[in-house]
């Protein structure tokens, strides 16, 4: 990963990655917003059960958001590691940061597993269309965010991956913190306001 | 060979977006000019009603998508890094992968006229037919079974990817690398313009994506989102589609507009008349364009009360615009005026976008919208704008650069010419079709009948279309021409106030031998408040770092069409052999030792 953008002279005084990530964040917000806008027009218009209350176990779903919301501050300590130059335990905080990822995407696996048992497939109704695709396009952004982790973190373990490139992993935090933030939402009006 | 292939300067692949995109314009045209041959006459019979529906709806598509868009992209591309005085773009294998995606994507998508029989069509063509705005249900499997809507949804897609990379890049280029001393308000109209233009691009993609996602969902994994018997509006597709497609509108029209506010003060000799009202109009377009969007569903029924504020809007977002038109005209007003074939184009640009203008607020008024839509006359006004705006904005800016980015000046004699057929031929064109739509003439159909009483009109119309083709003809010859026997164009063929003209023509991989310093808004002028500036030395000073060329945006790109012929042909292994080439390809220019 190069970072020659860093060295430069920039207008803003903004590195231009940095911006360009934030510009991304934005327009990942439109694709979010038209995902669960969606979801709520077509909330209570399925023609057939289940319906959400029937389906959804908020207990269940409370601890992955927990260990999402963990995750994320995983995340500042691998960033401040970094920026500090413990490698160390930049490592420790990458991988762990990784792992609650993959404990979040395993969780979704078995939701998913037990809603299809309980009759609720990606084509029985609107409110499993809307629900998987929301929820699904959700899980890609967190798999895309643990890939990257691993390979941060694998970069850090062959010892190329140094505080001089703290501005990579900030850009990483950058982008586990919206994917985190996005859930909450998604929990909020998906699961907690029925 | 290889250097194209591999190429990160922003010059040639400026180059390459001309070029490509210009294919697709030509091929974008011979649709039209098909769709034209069946309309001369009545009861046409040239083709089927099944290659009509075809036809019309790659011709909108191409035009859009694989013409005009990647038109203004070329010149985003070749002009911008040069007004605001940098040495390449922010990203500049990011650019090399967005041309790429555009080509693939284009390619996919024109594929289908060709591949009928792999799909156990019994002829040739399974090209996309459900009109460019698509709309489900009609693109429903139920409905349209075949794979042409497939190809439709899957080339948008990734043409769709390819903005969105481009719109990231510039608007951190035009934000991040501008040269000292060039504030925002010093940024030319026509870099401006382009800023405006990404961040529409950025947030509308993402919304016409999620609706071509719940389309795909539909038509291969069996969901519902615009079925009806499982509760669904197909309305939802009209909102996600038009909330896009409104912003389109301005992605398409901004750039031009930019252009003609850089040809129109070098060729009158004065400053651009209220520049600040200028910018500010064209920022102001981008946030309204944003709440117009249900005015292209009126006949849906929305109620008076939706109805009334989307009316409002429409009307409301005609005031920015015409700013902009009083700021031209008034730009030209006492100037010392060359008649260059530039100027032709610009000031044509103006009359017809103000013919498809007034036009387009007469769709603003709901009750006139009901009789309007779905005729010739809306057809009329998209052409008055698409056409008489943004393609007659792009030949000015065509001709203005044409010497700044081949170092070769193209004829002006064969420019007039190309000109005043441009303008016979799209007037013949597209007039008739007003006439013809309010005389109850809907769009879409294959043929009509002459007791309707539009046959004259309609062979107007169409001797309109072919006189446009022979204008495209003589700037093909004028461009062939200018190759071996142009006029050498020096740093400056214009007087230009901008930084591109303080450069050679073509400008060295390196563009500027030393970074300018910018002092004031027009710096290549001299005005009342201060002397021009001195343009950079012929040779460098200190030898400058060019960065080698990079094959994994190409490689990255190669990905997606591999991606997107696992569905087309329901082939599990495609998506995995997709997904891993994407992946190397990011992987390896992750990783790539690469150096601004």
């Amino acid at each position: 990963m190069t970072h020659a953008a860093a060295t430069h002279h920039t207008s803003m005084g903004l590195d231009s990655r940095k911006m360009a990530f934030w510009a991304f964040i934005g327009s990942e917000c439109l694709l979010f917003t038209s995902l669960i806008s969606t979801y709520l027009v077509y909330k209570g218009r399925s023609v057939v059960g289940p319906s959400p209350h029937e389906i959804l176990n908020i207990p269940f779903t409370s601890v992955s958001t927990f260990d999402l919301l963990m995750s994320s501050l995983m995340m500042v300590l691998a960033l401040a590691a970094v920026q500090r130059g413990d490698m160390k335990w930049g490592k420790i905080w990458l991988f762990a940061t990784a792992l609650l990822g993959l404990v979040f995407l395993g969780g979704q696996v078995i939701e998913f597993t037990e809603f299809v048992h309980k009759g609720l497939t990606l084509q029985t109704n609107l409110f499993g269309c809307t629900f998987f695709v929301l929820t699904g396009t959700h899980g890609a952004h967190v798999t895309v965010g643990v890939l990257w982790l691993l390979t941060l973190w694998v970069r850090a373990l062959q010892g190329k991956l140094g505080p001089g490139h703290a501005l990579t992993v900030e850009i990483t935090g950058l982008y586990w913190h919206f994917v985190d933030v996005v859930w909450i939402v998604i929990f909020t009006v998906v699961y907690l306001i029925q | 060979m290889k250097h194209w292939i591999t190429t990160t300067d922003h010059k040639r692949i400026g180059l390459l977006y001309f070029w490509t995109a210009f294919c697709f314009f030509l091929i974008g045209g011979l649709e039209a000019l098909l769709i034209r041959l069946q309309l001369a006459q009545p009861n046409g019979h040239l083709v089927s009603a099944e290659t009509y529906n075809q036809l019309f709806t790659m011709h909108g598509t191409t035009m859009v998508f694989l013409a005009l868009m990647p038109l203004s992209a070329s010149f985003f591309n070749y002009i911008v890094p040069l007004q605001i005085g940098a040495r390449d773009v922010a990203f500049p294998r990011l650019n090399a992968f967005s041309y790429w995606v555009f080509l693939l994507g284009g390619l996919l998508l024109n594929a289908s006229w060709l591949v009928g029989p792999l799909f156990q069509a019994p002829h040739l063509n399974v090209a996309p037919d459900g009109g460019w705005f698509g709309y489900a249900n009609l693109t429903e499997r139920q409905f349209s079974p075949g794979p042409n809507i497939d190809f439709w949804l899957l080339g948008l897609q990734i043409l769709g990817i390819s903005s969105l990379a481009a719109g990231f890049n510039f608007i951190v280029t035009i934000l991040n690398m501008r040269a000292p001393g060039m504030k925002m308000l010093r940024v030319p109209a026509f870099s401006w313009m382009t800023l405006v233009t990404q961040f529409l691009v950025i947030t509308a993609f993402p919304v016409i994506t999620v609706g071509l996602v719940f389309l795909m969902f539909d038509r291969f994994f069996g969901t519902h989102f615009y079925v009806t018997a499982a509760g669904a509006t197909p309305l939802l597709w009209q909102h996600l589609f038009w909330l896009f497609g409104h912003p389109e509108v301005y992605i398409l029209i901004l750039p031009a507009m930019g252009i003609v506010s850089e040809v129109l003060p070098t060729f009158a000799r004065k400053p651009l008349f209220g520049y600040t009202v200028v910018v500010f109009s064209g920022v102001l377009i981008g946030f309204m364009g944003w709440g117009v969007w249900s005015h292209h569903m009126f006949s849906v029924g929305l109620g008076p009360i939706a109805d009334s504020v989307f009316a409002g809007t429409t009307m409301l977002i005609a005031v920015p615009t015409g700013v902009k038109i009083f700021n031209w005209i008034a730009t030209l007003w006492g100037g010392d005026i060359r008649g260059t074939t530039a100027l032709h184009f610009a000031v044509g640009f103006i009359a017809m976008f103000i013919i498809g203008g007034l036009s387009g607020v007469t769709h603003a008024s709901p009750p006139a919208d009901l009789q309007q839509t779905d005729t010739y006359y809306v057809v009329a006004h998209i052409h008055y704008v698409l056409f008489g705006g943004t393609v007659l904005g792009l030949f000015a800016g065509i001709y203005y650069w044409w010497p700044k980015m081949t170092g070769r000046l193209l004829s002006e004699p064969l420019g007039k010419w190309h000109f005043w057929l441009t303008f016979l031929g799209m007037n013949l064109a597209f007039f008739p079709m007003h006439l013809i739509g309010l005389l109850g003439m809907p769009r879409r159909i294959y043929t009509y009948s002459p007791d309707l009483g539009v046959s004259a009109l309609n062979l107007v119309s169409t001797l309109g279309a072919f006189l446009i083709a022979v204008a495209i003809l003589v700037f093909l010859v004028n461009v062939l021409r200018t190759r071996t026997h142009g006029r050498p164009a020096p740093n400056d063929p214009w007087g230009g106030a901008t930084l591109e003209w303080s450069i050679p023509s073509p400008p060295p991989v390196y563009n500027f031998s030393v970074i300018p310093t910018v002092a004031n808004r027009l710096p290549r002028w001299k005005t009342e408040h201060h002397e021009p500036m001195r343009d950079p030395p012929a040779v460098p000073p200190a030898p400058i770092h060019v960065p080698d060329g990079s094959w994994w945006p190409l490689v990255a790109a190669l990905g997606l069409p591999v991606l997107a012929l696992a569905p087309l042909t329901h082939t599990l292994w495609l998506a995995f052999l997709g997904a891993a080439i994407l992946l190397v390809g990011i992987y390896r220019w992750a990783f790539e030792p690469f150096d601004v």
